[in-house]
């Protein structure tokens, strides 16, 4: 049944009884054309466009939790695509652009809002990348634009723009376009959305081995509910990314680390866009509940407990009270954490694997759920074609070998 | 915040004393120009990243200065032991490799 | 007047004779001392207290306690003190508090919002999944983004944010002790006592403004003979006595983290009518305990039927404590129902104090009980088998519609009831919440229907209610036992045990009572699980019939568990509604995580004192106050507050820079250098040391002489520079820029400790021991000669990259001959102390030679003006030595250095590199922006690939001109040529020159 206001109104006169399922719960079969280990915003993407796109609807999404239940319902949902590095701006604005269609594409309400993006600077070497990030974007077709103090504070009332402050705002880079969305309906959208087109998504059915035939190509993966073969596999499993190559005798170079956010009691509507700082680690929105979703730097160590030190919580709010001293009466309802599958260079892995039939699409950091229908979309064909996506070539493992990284974070890194 | 035994304080001290240094026993070569482009990209980016014990350096950087290592089991980040730069990853009991 | 018509002659905790004025809404009313918010207001029989968040249905007070969902008020106070979202039930009353209610338009009573209850069929759970995603007429997304979603979010929220600034303090401590108990109730209060007797250091912890717990609300039953209530205070008595005791009323143990370390959220001052201003308003401890003691006690359930949620339907044991605590009776006539003995314990409480019993109804078929049988005796009116299947009333219930439970399922209407309130009780949930965070495993347990604590993962201890333990005796025994066990762990000795007898108890708080959910009859009523969300049993079978499956999706499409009070009194609820739907068991749907923190923490609490200058240390240097009086701006660079120039009567930073620049190379000029890091390497393979860690060669160095070090990372990249002195064969004094003191000292400390510990080499941070004056321009020889002392600063014996030992103004000084202007220079290095007044002594003779103080900023001009690049802004972690044109800074006789190997690899070799160049613009007072992108055509496309950025750029006063460096591809190969820069007002076409503007050949550096 289509998603539309008359159904919602003609399912209401009648008790809302014959809304069907969102996606049905098969028993794995023996063999799929594509197997997705992971259903995550990511993942649940890739089958959608596999299906869409390529017309391989032969697929299954192998979840072994819940769909949607890692770092997708667990981030705060930034969306921007004001990258610095040419690469790194044509995938975040593929992302974007669908973004800004994704809610009828799916027929699925993914609250895409954008309210725009917010980065601040508080010193002169901020001031600096900020500005090269606003002329890198400008020279790709991409909004940014960099606001006085007075500007940040009009666009967004409650920061504190004393120049008292320990790191007074010096200023800010603003992405119009940039903004937020619901982040569990971007994983049920695409789930219904693949579900629909055939795709089966497999909850509760943990990936425990990738198979490899006599020549080393992939064959399949035994699962806890059984062996599933494939001649294709790509993994999008964020966090578990290491575990799962290394059932097929891969290293990568990822770490995972625990990523805290919270969020306040609901509060009516103060603050109207996101506001990122990367120098004192802040990060916040309002949802459309009223609450203001908090994101927290990672802790030090790598983990997989989704749960991170109070000290790293306390830090993040001693930075948004110092921003929004008007803040700070209010109260943090829920904390929790994620498990971010970090790079060295901070930019995502898409593409082949030195195994054949195995592809691998990870490291998307503290930052992937804004890529999601991009990443998603070029990780299908390059599943379907079996080479990069041009969009995704830069993004190979084997950059790790040539040295030519995609580096965001230190272009950001400070000296002097 | 973890508490960290350094094994050259002999005390137990908090996580805020330390700084974590990444993946330990992962030694430079000698010679790093005998090494191809993949064995260096192996040294340089490629970590093991396990969900369980995972071998760790820590720096008491606001104490003795030292790094050291640590086993640390990543599911429940809970400190198995902690030994000193140098000296060969402990074998450990086998209900820690168990859990 | 004893502040309330339905406040009791005598009995319960509070003041009787201190009466304190209040107002909600507007309207005043009064209470006692001793009272909360929520029983001042049903003493004055207002039950009707909020409005909920979807429907904005009229709310009353529900429970007693922290785990409130419906009665949220904003207390007012003056200024930015005014704080929204607050527990009417956990607010303690002061004389003058003033109270709002929430979520409402244009008054409580009548709130316009209220169509949404009459259009909720329109709203089930996850509507807005569903629509808003047109019209198709429209632009994508232009419906949503213009009005659907500024309409929710108009909607959305509940109390308002304050408008000013909060003006208060909040303290933090950190604590180690034996044995954290969290909670004070029967069982926390016997382990603690316990645990103290053993010896151990104990903290007790409890979130209520007194310690005590059930006990205060008991109104009959003893233990040892001694009254329940006076045994709480005999027990806070002993433990007070207790040196190695901390009790902490008033707060709550919120977190339970990694290796039993507790977050405590202690509230100070909020009930005070006139806090102390300079006292903290809340505190955050951070307690690490050997052992946690977990006496959290357990939440009663609300029972779900249709229209569960009006006004006067309240928890039976809130009543009972309302009652028994507060002296306060719920209403005049009450019906009580429920599937639980405490249903007995209230009615048998209310019918003591004159409440009309109207009946008590247990859904039971049979219940056999002491408590029963105790109301039995005294008349009441019980009707087992019966259940409630609705209720009417607007903003107060009036009558409850009852119906017995047929064997095949259905109900038959057993009758109307009319009352003014309804007391009820679902069963108990036992708070496993800080055990769940502790990481340990819950188990369910189906014959109590209910999770209790499993395996630990830590060490602590459930005791009590939030154990399992049913009945007093029981919690309190295991409270007892408990505490031994905690001490025990400790490494103390048992102790004597202490004998309970408990006697006359009626209150029952058995971790029991399957949920009692009769099928709802068809039609428009609604039945409540989550109350503030109001999330339906209906939504949560939609839900379950749309295909969620685990209670975490259940959770997020409902919203079911996911407002202020995160399901304490609706989880249990929901869990089994939605497994007796889905046909399956309470652990197949699953338990949602249990997540810190268990009741709401204050931002500023998590925050203590870091606002301010404390938000994070501010470093300055010796001579930062001599900056200060000359009116010099600051900026911030990393922790450090540099001198950024200094501005003279009526000089915007544009003249102030341009002056200070044209006096240095006029004439001279002295800069604070203090914030350079400083490393001192010393022993016998310091050469050795340093010619592996930097691209240079050391050992051929002589000592006296210096060296412009470049550091890379191991992938090649600079990360670091500075110059370094060879003081002695064995001895150098490594510099390193301001940001890069700490990592590069960490990086050598790296591979010294681990990679090379065979050398011996001994690092040293002096970056705070030597204050640095820089003194250029060709007259900076004049400047210092005279005040130098012991060593011959002419240019044969002190050339350009050379150091030596002197006296400078009478203080031993290392003394350097460097520069970082392209001028004749010198660094003085002399102790911090001496900084100051050596400082004065040189920059009174610059002053004298016609010289000046400059800053960061005419710094960053002078160097530029020279291609001299600063690391961070010419590099940005993607650079090597040869794209900055400094391969010639590499020892190429040296086998090894980090990053060497990195420099070999196929992107390092590449002939199309970024390499640093200058620019120059036609016009010479157009001045490009600090990262505007280089390309080869004037109006690039959209997408065109950047040839390169902007680095730097500055306009040079010395020069009269403009200038900039770039990183630009195949920069070197493009002399002379002609690109182009985007700006905002369109292109300026550029000239691609060296990076060197000014003196290339270097003539100046020896005056």
């Amino acid at each position: 049944m289509q998603y539309s206001f008359l159904n919602l109104v003609r399912q209401g006169l009648s008790g809302h009884q014959d809304w069907p399922a969102q996606w049905r719960s098969p028993e794995p079969k023996t063999a799929y054309d594509v197997v997705v280990v992971g259903a995550g915003g990511h993942g649940l993407a890739t089958a959608y466009y596999l299906a869409k796109e390529h017309g391989i609807t032969n697929v299954a999404v192998l979840e072994k939790g819940w769909l949607g239940g890692g770092n997708t319902g667990r981030n705060t949902t930034i969306i921007r695509s004001n990258y610095l590095w040419e690469e790194s701006e044509a995938i975040y604005e593929h992302a974007l652009r669908l973004w800004e269609t994704l809610s009828r594409e799916l027929n699925y309400n993914v609250m895409y809002s954008p309210r725009g993006v917010m980065m601040l600077a508080h010193n002169v070497h901020d001031v600096q990348v900020f500005k090269r990030h606003v002329h890198a974007n400008r020279l790709a077709g991409i909004d940014n634009e960099w606001l006085s103090p007075e500007e940040a504070k009009a666009f967004c009332p409650p920061l504190n723009i004393s120049r008292q402050l320990r790191y007074p705002v010096l200023g800010g880079a603003l992405q119009r376009r940039g903004g937020v969305a619901r982040h569990d309906a971007v994983a049920w959208g695409y789930a219904r959305g693949a579900d629909r087109l055939g795709v089966d998504i497999i909850q509760n059915c943990e990936v425990t081995g990738i198979r490899r035939d006599i020549n080393g190509a992939v064959e399949g993966v035994e699962t806890t509910r059984g062996t599933i073969k494939a001649k294709k596999v790509g993994v999008v499993a964020a966090g578990h990314t290491s575990v799962l190559m290394a059932m097929a005798s891969l290293r990568m170079p990822i770490e995972s680390f625990p990523l805290q956010a919270l969020v306040s009691e609901p509060i009516k509507p103060v603050l109207p866009c996101v506001v990122m700082s990367n120098s004192i680690h802040a990060y916040i929105s309002q949802s459309d509940k009223g609450e203001l979703v908090i994101g927290a730097g990672t802790d030090v160590y790598t983990s997989y407990s989704q749960t991170g030190g109070l000290h790293i919580t306390t830090h993040t709010l001693e930075a948004i009270a110092e921003l929004f001293p008007t803040f700070r009466r209010l109260r943090m309802m829920r904390n929790w954490g994620g498990i971010v599958d970090v790079t060295p260079d901070r930019s995502p892995i898409i593409g082949t694997t030195p195994v054949p039939g195995l592809f691998v699409n990870c490291g998307w950091g503290t930052g992937g759920f804004k890529a999601t229908p991009g990443s998603g979309h070029v990780f299908a064909a390059t599943i379907a074609r079996g080479e990069p996506h041009p969009i995704a070539a830069p993004f190979s493992l084997e950059r790790f070998v040539t040295g030519r990284l995609i580096d965001e974070a230190a272009a950001a890194a400070v000296a002097h | 915040m973890l508490l960290i035994h350094c094994p050259y304080c002999a005390m137990e001290r908090p996580e805020i004393e330390f700084r974590h240094a990444g993946e330990a026993h992962v030694a430079r070569a000698p010679d790093p120009s005998q090494l191809d482009d993949e064995t260096w990209a192996e040294f340089l980016y490629f970590r093991s990243n396990p969900k369980g014990v995972h071998a760790e350096r820590w720096r008491h950087v606001h104490g003795c200065g030292r790094f050291f290592n640590a086993l640390r089991d990543t599911v429940s980040d809970r400190l198995l032991v902690t030994y000193k730069a140098g000296e060969v990853r402990p074998e450990l009991p086998p209900q820690e490799h168990s859990r | 007047m004893s502040a309330g018509a339905f406040r009791t002659a005598t009995g319960g905790r509070i003041d009787r004779t201190h009466t304190l004025r209040f107002t909600f809404d507007g309207r005043p009313l009064q209470g006692c001392a001793g009272d909360t918010l929520a029983s001042a207001l049903l003493a004055n029989g207002r039950h009707l207290v909020g409005r909920s968040f979807k429907y904005h249905r009229p709310r009353g007070i529900v429970t007693s306690g922290s785990e409130e969902p419906n009665a949220l008020v904003t207390v007012v106070r003056d200024g930015g003190r005014t704080t929204p979202n607050l527990r009417a039930t956990q607010v303690e009353l002061y004389d003058g508090l003033t109270a709002i209610s929430q979520n409402r338009w244009p008054s409580l009573t009548r709130d316009l919002g209220a169509i949404n209850d009459k259009l909720s069929l329109m709203f089930p759970a996850g509507f807005y999944y569903k629509t808003f995603m047109g019209p198709r007429f429209l632009p994508e997304n232009w419906a949503w983004t213009k009005v659907f979603e500024p309409a929710i979010r108009r909607a959305a929220g509940l109390g308002r944010a304050p408008t000013s600034a909060d003006p208060d303090r909040y303290a933090s401590r950190y604590a180690h002790c034996d044995v954290l108990v969290a909670g004070a109730g029967p069982a926390g209060l016997a382990a603690a006592l316990a645990a103290a007797e053993a010896g151990a250091r104990v903290i007790v912890a409890d979130e209520q403004s007194e310690m005590g717990g059930s006990l205060l609300s008991a109104s009959r039953g003893a233990i040892n003979g001694v009254p329940t209530a006076q045994c709480a205070a005999d027990a806070l008595a002993q433990l007070a006595g207790h040196a190695r005791v901390r009790l902490l009323p008033r707060t709550t143990v919120f977190g339970y983290f990694a290796q039993n370390m507790a977050g405590l959220a202690e509230r100070i001052s909020d009930h005070d009518p006139s806090p102390d201003p300079e006292g903290p308003r809340e505190r955050l401890w951070q307690v690490r305990a050997r052992h946690v003691v977990i006496a959290t006690g357990a939440i009663e359930r609300p029972l779900v039927f249709s229209n569960n949620d009006r006004p006067g339907i309240m928890l039976a044991g809130a009543a009972l404590t309302y009652l028994n605590r507060y002296g306060v009776t719920p209403g005049q006539r009450a019906v009580i129902a429920g599937s639980h003995d405490g249903i007995y314990a209230a009615a048998l409480d209310l019918a003591g104090v004159g409440v009309e019993v109207a009946a008590v109804l247990d859904t039971r078929a049979d219940p056999q009980s002491a408590a029963m049988a105790a109301a039995l005796d005294a008349g009441l009116p019980i009707r087992t088998g019966t259940c409630i299947v609705g209720s009417r009333g607007h903003l107060r219930v009036s009558e409850i519609m009852i119906g017995a439970p047929m064997a095949d399922g259905s109900i038959r209407d057993a009758g109307r009831i009319p009352c003014d309130c309804l007391l009820m009780s679902g069963g108990w949930t036992p708070s496993v919440h800080l055990f769940s965070q502790s990481r340990g495993k819950l188990r369910f347990d189906a014959a109590a229907g209910v999770f209790l604590p499993g395996v630990s993962a830590q060490s602590e201890t459930s005791a009590g209610a939030c154990g399992g333990a049913s009945g007093l005796a029981a919690v309190i025994e295991s409270g007892a036992a408990a505490g031994r066990t905690a001490a025990q762990a400790c490494g103390f000795g048992l102790g004597r045990a202490r004998a309970y007898r408990v006697e006359g108890i009626l209150e029952a708080t058995e971790a029991t009572g399957h949920v009692n959910a009769p099928r709802l009859p068809q039609g428009m009523a609604k039945a409540f699980v989550d109350f503030q969300n109001d999330v339906t049993s209906r939504d949560l079978e939609l839900a379950a019939r749309e295909g969620f499956r685990s209670i975490e999706h259940i959770k997020r499409y409902t919203t079911t568990g996911m407002a202020t009070d995160q399901g304490k009194t609706s989880n249990m609820n929901a869990l089994a509604l939605v497994s007796g739907t889905l046909n399956t068991t309470v652990p197949d749907v699953g338990l949602t995580t249990f997540r810190q923190p268990y009741t709401p923490v204050t931002f500023g609490t998590l925050a203590g004192m870091a606002r301010g200058d404390l938000f994070d240390p501010i470093r300055r240097t010796s001579i930062d106050g001599w900056a200060q009086g000359k009116g010099a701006a600051f900026e911030d660079v990393g922790t450090w507050k540099r001198a950024w120039y200094f501005p003279r009567a009526k000089e915007d930073m544009h003249a102030a820079v341009a002056r200070e620049c044209r006096t240095v190379r006029a004439a001279v000029g002295v800069f604070d250098a203090s914030t350079l890091g400083k490393i001192e390497v010393v022993g016998p393979d310091a050469a050795e040391f340093l010619e592996r860690m930097y691209v240079n060669a050391f050992k051929a160095l002589k000592p006296g002489r210096c060296r412009y070090g470049i550091l890379l990372n191991e992938a090649g990249f600079v990360i670091d520079d500075g110059v370094i002195a060879r003081l002695a064969q064995d001895r150098f004094h490594v510099t390193t820029t301001t940001g890069g003191a700490a990592s590069v000292l960490n990086m050598m400390e790296d591979y010294l400790q681990t990679e090379w510990p065979d050398l011996q080499v001994w690092l040293t941070s002096t970056t705070e021991q030597w204050a640095v004056i820089a003194v250029q321009g060709p007259r900076a020889r004049d400047v210092i000669a005279p005040l130098v002392d012991g060593a011959d600063v002419g240019g044969e014996a002190l050339p350009h990259m050379s150091v030596c030992e002197a006296k400078v103004a009478g203080v031993p000084a290392r003394l350097f001959r460097v520069s970082f202007t392209g001028e004749l220079g010198f660094e003085i290095n002399v102790p911090v102390g001496a900084g100051r007044s050596v400082w004065e002594a040189v920059a009174a003779r610059v002053e004298d030679a016609g010289g000046c103080a400059y800053g960061t900023e005419a710094m960053h001009v002078l160097r530029a003006e020279k291609g001299y690049i600063i690391v961070g802004q010419e590099t940005d972690g993607t650079v090597i030595p040869e794209d900055l044109g400094l391969g010639w800074a590499i020892g190429k006789s040296k086998a090894d250095f980090v990053g060497r190997r990195s420099l070999v690899r196929p992107d390092m070799i590449r002939t199309d590199r970024k390499q640093l160049v200058g620019l120059l613009t036609r016009g010479r007072d157009v001045l490009l922006d600090d990262g505007a992108q280089v390309t080869s055509v004037a109006a690039p496309a959209k997408g065109t690939a950047a040839l390169g950025h902007v680095t730097s750029s500055y306009h040079s006063s010395v020069l009269g001109k403009s200038i900039a460096l770039a990183l630009v591809r195949g920069g070197r190969g493009l002399m002379g040529q002609r690109l182009h820069v985007p700006m905002p007002k369109g292109a300026v076409e550029v000239e691609v020159v060296s990076p060197v503007f000014y003196d290339p050949k270097g003539e100046k550096l020896n005056g």
